[in-house]
């Protein structure tokens, strides 16, 4: 085990690096572009563009001006942003709990409703309550998030703000859980719900499509041979081997997620996370940005496909390492 | 016999096939070997069959595939139609594709579930531009009433067929480029014994049909002794014993063989009950640290010290039986006399010490 | 006579599909005595399988209709209720499988997948359970059963993964194994093994054994009476003597030439049954062999032929010829090696 836990941060050591030297060729060798004249602001001197170029060593073959950029992202953390002209490490920094909290809530709700929805949609198969369970999830997966979100704070923001289950709905915008949980809380619950939606219709279907499948495997025929409860082999052996497909997708959604993907619903609810950073520096080329938060994003994702590699040995011993 | 030249069709001398086991961080080490075919050397004769049988994980299978270089050898050499093959490039061996054909085990995967008989069987003509569309037509459809399927079933998919009418496809497929060699691999052991039969009868048809040369992998000797002229016994990666089908049967030199035999069950109470059934303990050990001397002693009831110490030789025992045993049975003094180390077939180091000490006559 | 174990009573197994009712028992009627080995021969499809997975219940396809009587000890098994019938599933009758490498959950323990058994059907201490899983372990001849005990079935070779199946299907010792095909997946070596434990643990623990297989030379050794299915139905019933040394029904005797015996001079050909089984939805006119009985003649056309005693004493066969008639031809079939001589 420790072993594998070893190549698994060596791994994700090397992604990084991959990423960090893949983004970095695209927006600072790539021919035509000054990141000097960029980083300079609006009416730079010729001086400040001097000396930023120095202090990037942007005259300077390419892979010093890689290692002075990770320098600054790292070790300095004083990269600046073109846009805001602040620091981008401490901006990332404090984005991050906004993204994690939408994330994790949304994360709870959809593995919840997934598990329960594909769980009956499989023991009511042959009924009416399968097919129209898969087609709610068909709906949930259809929606787009950005249309759900605005109807969402349509209605609870504005148009049934006064009926009385809307009005604790507090306005758009983040409540840090230190400052006063209760209000974290209600101002997080309508992007979860709105979040998950998606995922609770994916996943309850994948599930379902498993749970079927692991029904027609040998071991649960042996299982129901031994006498064991339906219930029991519903949960132990079919849910059971069933899980593995649904860890192994939930991780790399989740990475992604943390990573920045969940930009839509950030900026419909206007919570201040990675996304909204990541879709603010995109619309102004802010390059710094982009590079720290494509960073972070990769950081994420490989840290989650290596979480998801440990949770997958532990739920399937034929991949166990010897 | 049909014999264009002499020499045997193919020719295999010392071949072996390891595979690497690797393991590392970042970086794949090799750790382990699997011996899966180990020092082989054996000729496969024109118009004959030859069956090779043995347990799961003795080699039989690999070695099939050596002969029709499925994969690089890991060393050796294996001659075809006095050609030496071993080291030929992918490239080079595209031209013996047409003569070197293998039909395998498993009639449900080993047809493409999306393709139509006709595209399946025609395949290997379309790969070789053999005739145009409608030749080539024709000649599946000739193919496939040859294996006793009918023309018809040429646009039908293979899920629509059972599994012996799969295996004639597989047959069809494998014939399709009028091959010399065909390697059977475990052609029957996957169907019920009455369509086994069918199969077995087909075979031996479109032997005579197209003067075809086998080689039958089973792991069930009633079936291989049927269709074979000669046997090949392997144990871990090694042939212990060779020999004519019906010797084999008359007389096992190797107690291995005398126990694959008295394995195999008898339709006929009375002397199912009567015979003596020597039942193999456990299972084969593992290819990767194969046991010393004669790798078969752990689970020998002969065994004796020598066996766990020397790996004994193949051992010429006349009338082409060869065999490797410290101690033999159903050889008699005479013989045992004038038994000779076969070299081709022997390690350099096998050794005179290797030959048995005391005549050992043991009634079967 | 005593009560027979089991007594399966003109039963019909059906599956509703699309391209209409498919028939895959078709009326069949057997007993099985206390302690008996009784061995059910036939072809994939000829309904050996599904007849004793009816008896276990196990069948979970929705379409599937039932009719006739499943008794086991006086019992309907048809008409008891589900948790009734869980606590006879394991307990009472336990079967174990044609593939050892599927038939068990990879992601569990072989000790905790037989201690999942034992605790669902006895109400056991801790430590308790896992005492006679490793015992039983032992029993089957599993090598080391206390460090066995604790690996997944993946770090067994198939015929270890047998015996596990075996040590957990006799947890319970049931009254009744059911085993279907145990040995088909296997090398013939280890299929020996496994036949060789089968035997020696029906005298330790006196179970009825029922033994499904294709292969008649299987059943040679070790069971006391056979059951030859085909289509559904039992084409040929006797004891062992019987169906070896007198079988009556050109199936039974198409299966005996289809062996490559080495008990028997080499023959030139194996009689093969020419063909395929019959379509269980439309079945034949007659009798539903005639189509590949090289015997046949008018009346099977015309008329199905129906399971009777036409020889003696427990010897049941469905078909027209008459006694002398297959006396007469069968051995060109069986022993085709004697043909060649003569």
């Amino acid at each position: 085990m420790a072993t594998f836990i070893v190549r698994r941060v060596l791994w994700l050591v090397v992604v990084l690096f991959a990423v960090s030297v893949l983004v970095f060729l695209i927006f600072f060798a790539t021919p035509g572009v000054d990141p000097a004249r960029q980083m300079a602001g609006r009416n730079p001197t010729a001086e400040t563009i001097k000396n930023i170029k120095h202090e990037f060593g942007l005259d300077r073959p390419l892979p010093v001006q890689y290692g002075l950029m990770m320098k600054h992202i790292f070790v300095s953390r004083d990269l600046i942003s073109y846009g805001s002209h602040t620091k981008v490490i401490p901006e990332i920094l404090s984005a991050a709990p906004v993204t994690l909290s939408l994330v994790f809530g949304a994360a709870v709700i959809w593995i919840v409703f997934s598990i329960l929805t594909g769980l009956a949609a499989a023991v009511f198969r042959g009924t009416v309550i399968d097919p129209l369970l898969m087609i709610l999830a068909l709906i949930g997966i259809s929606i787009p998030v950005f249309w759900l979100g605005e109807v969402v704070n349509l209605v609870t923001q504005s148009r049934l703000h006064g009926f009385f289950l809307f009005s604790w709905v507090p306005p758009l915008g983040y409540t840090p859980f230190t400052q006063d949980p209760l209000l974290w809380f209600e101002g997080l619950v309508f992007p979860w719900l709105t979040l998950s939606v998606l995922y609770i219709g994916f996943y309850a279907r994948v599930l379902r499509a498993n749970l079927i499948e692991t029904e027609n495997e040998d071991y649960v025929r042996t299982a129901r041979a031994k006498g064991i409860s339906e219930r029991r082999v519903l949960l132990r052996h079919t849910l059971r081997t069933s899980m593995i497909t649904f860890v192994s997708l939930f991780g790399l959604d989740f990475g992604v997620l943390v990573g920045g993907g969940a930009l839509l619903t950030e900026v419909v609810f206007g919570l201040p996370g990675v996304g909204l950073l990541t879709y603010h520096s995109l619309t102004s080329l802010d390059l710094p940005v982009i590079m720290t938060t494509v960073i972070y994003g990769a950081f994420f994702i490989t840290l989650a496909s290596a979480l998801v590699d440990l949770v997958y040995a532990w739920l399937d011993p034929r991949v166990r390492p010897a | 016999m049909s014999s264009q030249n002499g020499g045997p069709l193919l020719e295999a001398e010392h071949v072996f096939k390891y595979f690497p086991i690797k393991r590392g961080i970042l970086i794949q080490r090799e750790v382990a070997q699997v011996h899966a075919v180990d020092d082989v050397s054996l000729e496969v004769r024109r118009g004959e069959t030859l069956g090779l049988v043995g347990e799961s994980g003795c080699g039989k299978s690999t070695l099939g595939r050596c002969f029709v270089r499925l994969f690089p050898l890991t060393d050796g050499r294996i001659v075809f139609d006095g050609q030496d093959i071993s080291k030929l490039s992918r490239r080079g061996m595209r031209p013996l594709r047409r003569e070197l054909q293998i039909v395998f085990q498993d009639p449900y995967a080993s047809l493409n579930p999306r393709k139509r008989v006709g595209s399946i069987v025609g395949a290997p003509l379309a790969i070789h531009g053999i005739g145009d569309r409608r030749e080539r037509k024709r000649q599946v459809q000739e193919l496939l009433e040859k294996v006793g399927l009918s023309p018809e079933h040429y646009n039908r998919f293979p899920h629509e067929f059972s599994g012996g009418q799969r295996q004639r496809i597989g047959v069809a497929r494998a014939l399709a480029l009028r091959p010399k060699l065909v390697i059977a691999d475990e052609p029957v052991s996957a169907l019920d014994v009455s369509i086994q039969a069918q199969v077995i009868n087909l075979l031996a048809d479109l032997q005579e049909d197209f003067e075809l040369t086998y080689v039958f992998i089973a792991h069930d000797l009633g079936v291989v002794r049927h269709v074979s002229d000669r046997i090949a016994v392997m144990y871990l990666g090694k042939i212990v014993e060779l020999s004519p089908a019906e010797e084999l049967y008359e007389r096992p030199i190797m107690p291995y063989t005398e126990a694959l035999l008295s394995a195999v069950p008898i339709p006929d109470p009375r002397e199912s009950a009567g015979r003596e059934r020597i039942v193999l303990e456990g299972d084969v050990p593992s290819p990767i640290n194969p046991p010393s001397g004669c790798r078969f002693h752990p689970r020998c009831r002969y065994a004796t010290e020598i066996c766990s110490q020397l790996e004994p030789p193949l051992v010429d025992y006349g009338n082409g039986h060869l065999a490797a045993c410290h101690h033999p049975l159903n050889v008699d003094k005479e013989t045992l006399a004038r038994a000779t180390v076969d070299d081709r077939r022997t390690p350099a180091e096998a050794d005179e010490a290797a030959k048995p000490t005391e005549p050992a006559q043991r009634a079967r | 006579m005593a009560e027979p174990l089991l007594e399966v009573r003109d039963l019909k197994v059906s599956f509703r599909t699309e391209d209409g009712i498919v028939r895959a028992v078709d009326g069949i009627s057997f007993t099985v005595d206390e302690g008996e080995v009784v061995g059910i021969v036939g072809e994939s499809g000829s309904g050996k399988s599904v007849t004793m997975m009816s008896v276990m219940r196990l069948i979970t396809d929705p379409n599937v209709i039932y009719q006739g009587e499943i008794l086991y000890k006086g019992r309907n098994l048809m008409q008891v209720s589900r948790d009734a019938m869980r606590e006879v599933r394991g307990e009472e009758i336990a079967m174990i499988f044609q593939d050892p490498m599927t038939s068990l959950n990879p992601v569990y323990t072989v000790g905790w997948q037989i201690e999942e058994q034992l605790n669902e059907h006895y109400d056991l201490k801790k430590g308790q359970a896992r005492r006679r899983a490793s015992e039983l372990l032992a029993q089957v001849g599993i090598p080391r059963p206390e460090q066995r005990i604790d690996d997944y079935p993946h770090q067994f070779s198939g015929g270890m993964r047998q015996r596990v199946m075996i040590a957990l299907a006799l947890s319970c010792n049931p009254d009744l194994l059911i085993a279907d095909e145990p040995t088909t997946a296997l090398d013939v070596t280890i299929q020996a093994q496994i036949l060789e434990l089968i035997k020696d643990l029906r005298r330790d623990f006196g179970s009825a054994v029922v033994l499904i297989t294709h292969d008649l030379g299987v059943v040679a050794d070790i069971a006391d009476r056979i059951l030859v299915m085909y289509a559904g139905r039992i084409v040929e019933e006797g004891n062992k003597e019987q169906i070896f040394y007198d079988p009556q029904h050109p199936y039974t005797w198409g299966l005996l030439g289809s062996i490559a015996r080495l008990d028997r001079p080499k023959a030139r050909r194996l009689t093969a049954i020419a063909g395929q089984p019959p379509s269980l939805i439309n079945r034949p006119k007659g009798c539903s062999f005639r189509p590949r009985c090289p015997q046949a003649f008018d009346r099977c056309r015309a008329e199905d032929p129906q399971l009777t005693v036409k020889v003696g004493d427990g010897h049941l066969d469905a078909c027209h010829l008459s006694v002398e008639d297959k006396r007469a031809r069968r051995d060109a079939t069986i022993s085709p090696e004697l043909a060649d001589t003569a």
